[in-house]
């Protein structure tokens, strides 16, 4: 038992993280069976969590008003409450596998139609969020780590350090606040102007002046996370004895740190930074909220208001999908990028 | 570090029984609290963090709970700062800095018991999962990288939605979202710790699981789950702001995120009250900013390599 015990603290650390050694096939394989077992657990989770409800999901669905008992009964049999959890069960897998995620109670349409058209926005916000979040990032990163010490650095990780601590949802009702109500530079919410019909350009300018605030807010939250990790590893690479050796060489400072700091430290960075993307999409549930952005995220807080349970379980079911899909294909890019782990 | 030589020569029968090793860690406690002095920044933090806890802990006598009471105000609604109110009135005329006292109680009480939560479920899964091999540990590790992975907010609104709003949900749904990245760090401490010697020599001489992970892990984890639990009431607080503004708070009990979604609920941000905007987020950050301070600070004096990051 004791025997075992120790072998396995030896062993242990190559069942989670895989080792130099291990062939690429047998990585991937392993990534993917933990992504497999998060996306099963998901898909549990999402049936079973919203079937523990205490009360009558039809009496809430009435919400309160008269009903007889008749119509309780066309309505349970309409969602296929009547039949026993097993049943329900089985019929939310198939359906699962269909596409179907059911019909939402609220807006009378299947749920994957709802979703479906709400992706885009989403994916518009937190694309052109991360995007712009990753150059400044990265950017001020290295600057930071090069001059460290300097007021120029001191500023930038305070800021930064800052902004951590800023609730998402906050720093958009201060953007609505001066640039929205007082200032009147953009619109408040919504993702075109209500009754507009304007196409083609006009169209791209009136969604770009919607998009800018919840943006700028989402920037401002996520850029300071990348600003933090490449001023550490670029200061892990900056004792090092290869920028020693650029610099007897002869290069400048500047060549110094372009050339050969900064490649060394973006490595870790751009994993870290592919493993936050997934991150992202979760935080847009605010910024959405807060500028009624019609996207997963406001569609999210419209199911909990109702509250709109099928609804709610379908965005939980494909967010957390997305999530852990994109989680996967950060495992499988680091690998990729990372030249000291693949071969042995 | 050696305990003073003279209390293990004195067991006599009238000088109180010593316990040497809880001497060591009185004395390693000096220490680190020593050091933490000598930290600026985290002293400062501490040193308003302990305010603000006095100023919630006084909030019946500061801001009698009368002066909420809406069928009983004077003032009128949205009011600008002034005199009577220095941080001005709500929309239903209250005094935004008595809310603002009293919302303190309900954030920092959420934001302490849902830290507690979360540290209990991580240190003992990853405590389990260091410590078992084969089916236990894989399974205890698959979990991990569940909530690792899963989208922490969505699940929480989940949850919450499901057992209904309410002060408990919001601890019960942050404390079960946000426990996975201490069950990772414990779980690498735990391989670190029982790679060593002694815990070959606490087996050899027939000592339990129960034994080893009481005696030797969990005091070994400790001081890093302390400096990590600072940082985890920050990000707690932050959290249940978040919960409370999409309305999965206590309708009847006032916190600064509910504050805020009523801010947003009654148009003060676009109508221009910056007065209700402003008090309560710069109530968030100061204190979120407070932990964070402290909790690095004690980081440094705990993890020695990494001062100067």
């Amino acid at each position: 038992m004791s025997a075992s015990q120790l072998v396995g603290a030896e062993t242990a650390k190559d069942l989670d993280e895989p080792g130099r050694g291990t062939s690429w096939l047998r990585y991937v394989a392993m990534k993917a069976g933990g992504s497999l077992f998060s996306l099963v657990m998901v898909v549990l989770l999402g049936f079973f969590a919203f079937r523990i409800l205490p009360g009558d999901p039809v009496r809430s669905l009435a919400d309160g008003r008269q009903v007889t008992a008749e119509q309780m009964d066309i309505l349970r049999k309409q969602y296929g409450l009547d039949q026993p959890v097993i049943a329900q069960f089985w019929r939310y897998l198939t359906d699962l596998f269909r596409g179907n995620l059911g019909d939402s109670y609220t807006y009378n349409r299947p749920v994957m139609e709802l979703i479906l058209d709400r992706l885009g926005p989403t994916l518009l916000l937190t694309g052109t969020a991360a995007a712009l979040s990753v150059v400044l990032g990265l950017w001020l990163g290295q600057r930071t780590a090069w001059r460290r010490g300097s007021m120029f650095d001191k500023a930038h990780t305070g800021i930064a350090l800052t902004l951590w601590s800023v609730p998402t949802f906050w720093l958009g009702l201060l953007m609505l606040l001066i640039f929205g109500g007082t200032l009147h530079w953009f619109p408040t919410g919504g993702m075109v102007t209500a009754g507009s019909t304007a196409t083609g350009l006009a169209y791209v300018w009136d969604v770009a002046r919607h998009l800018t605030l919840p943006m700028l807010t989402m920037v401002a939250v996520v850029y300071a996370q990348y600003l933090m990790v490449m001023r550490a590893s670029l200061l892990e690479e900056m004792s090092a004895d290869y920028l020693v050796t650029a610099r007897a060489k002869g290069l400048r400072e500047d060549q110094v740190r372009r050339k050969h700091a900064v490649p060394n430290a973006l490595l870790p960075t751009v994993t870290l930074i592919f493993l936050t993307l997934g991150g992202l999409i979760g935080g847009a549930v605010t910024v959405e909220t807060v500028f009624s952005w019609p996207g997963l995220g406001y569609l999210t807080f419209q199911a909990l208001s109702a509250p709109d349970f099928p609804l709610l379980q379908g965005t939980f079911v494909v967010f957390s999908s997305i999530v852990i899909i994109m989680n996967f294909f950060a495992d499988i890019l680091y690998r990729v990028l990372d030249p000291r782990l693949r071969t042995a | 570090m050696s305990a003073p030589s003279g209390q293990e020569t004195l067991p006599t029968n009238k000088a109180p029984k010593i316990n040497v090793a809880a001497a060591r860690r009185r004395q390693r406690a000096g220490e680190v609290w020593r050091e933490f002095c000598s930290n600026r920044s985290g002293l400062i933090g501490l040193v308003v963090l302990a305010i603000v806890i006095g100023l919630a802990l006084l909030a019946p006598i500061l801001a009698p709970a009368e002066t909420l009471d809406v069928t009983r105000i004077t003032a009128g609604q949205n009011e600008p700062p002034s005199w009577a109110n220095p941080l001005g009135t709500d929309p239903s005329g209250r005094s935004v800095l008595a809310m603002l006292i009293w919302g303190a109680r309900v954030s920092l009480l959420v934001g302490f018991s849902a830290t507690a939560v979360s540290m209990v479920i991580g240190t003992v899964v990853g405590m389990a999962a260091g410590h078992f091999t084969g089916w236990t540990q894989a399974a205890l590790m698959r979990l991990i990288d569940f909530f690792l992975v899963v989208p922490g907010l969505v699940l929480a609104i989940v949850l919450s939605s499901i057992i209904g709003p309410g002060v408990t949900t919001i601890i019960v749904a942050i404390g079960i979202t946000s426990w996975a990245g201490t069950a990772r760090i414990v779980r690498s401490q735990t391989l670190t710790v029982e790679s060593r010697a002694y815990i070959e020599r606490s087996w050899a001489l027939g000592a339990s699981n129960a034994h080893i992970i009481r005696k030797h892990v969990l005091p070994a984890v400790m001081p890093l789950v302390l400096a990590n639990t600072t940082l985890t009431v920050g990000s707690a607080v932050i959290a249940e702001s978040t919960l409370s503004f999409l309305g999965l708070g206590d309708p009847s009990s006032i916190s600064w995120g509910s504050m805020l979604k009523m801010a947003l609920d009654t148009g003060a941000a676009t109508g221009g009250f910056w007065w209700y905007v402003l008090s309560p987020g710069l109530a968030i950050v100061g204190v979120v900013l407070c932990f964070t301070l402290v909790g690095r600070a004690l980081e440094s004096v705990i993890n020695p390599t990494l001062r100067g990051r």
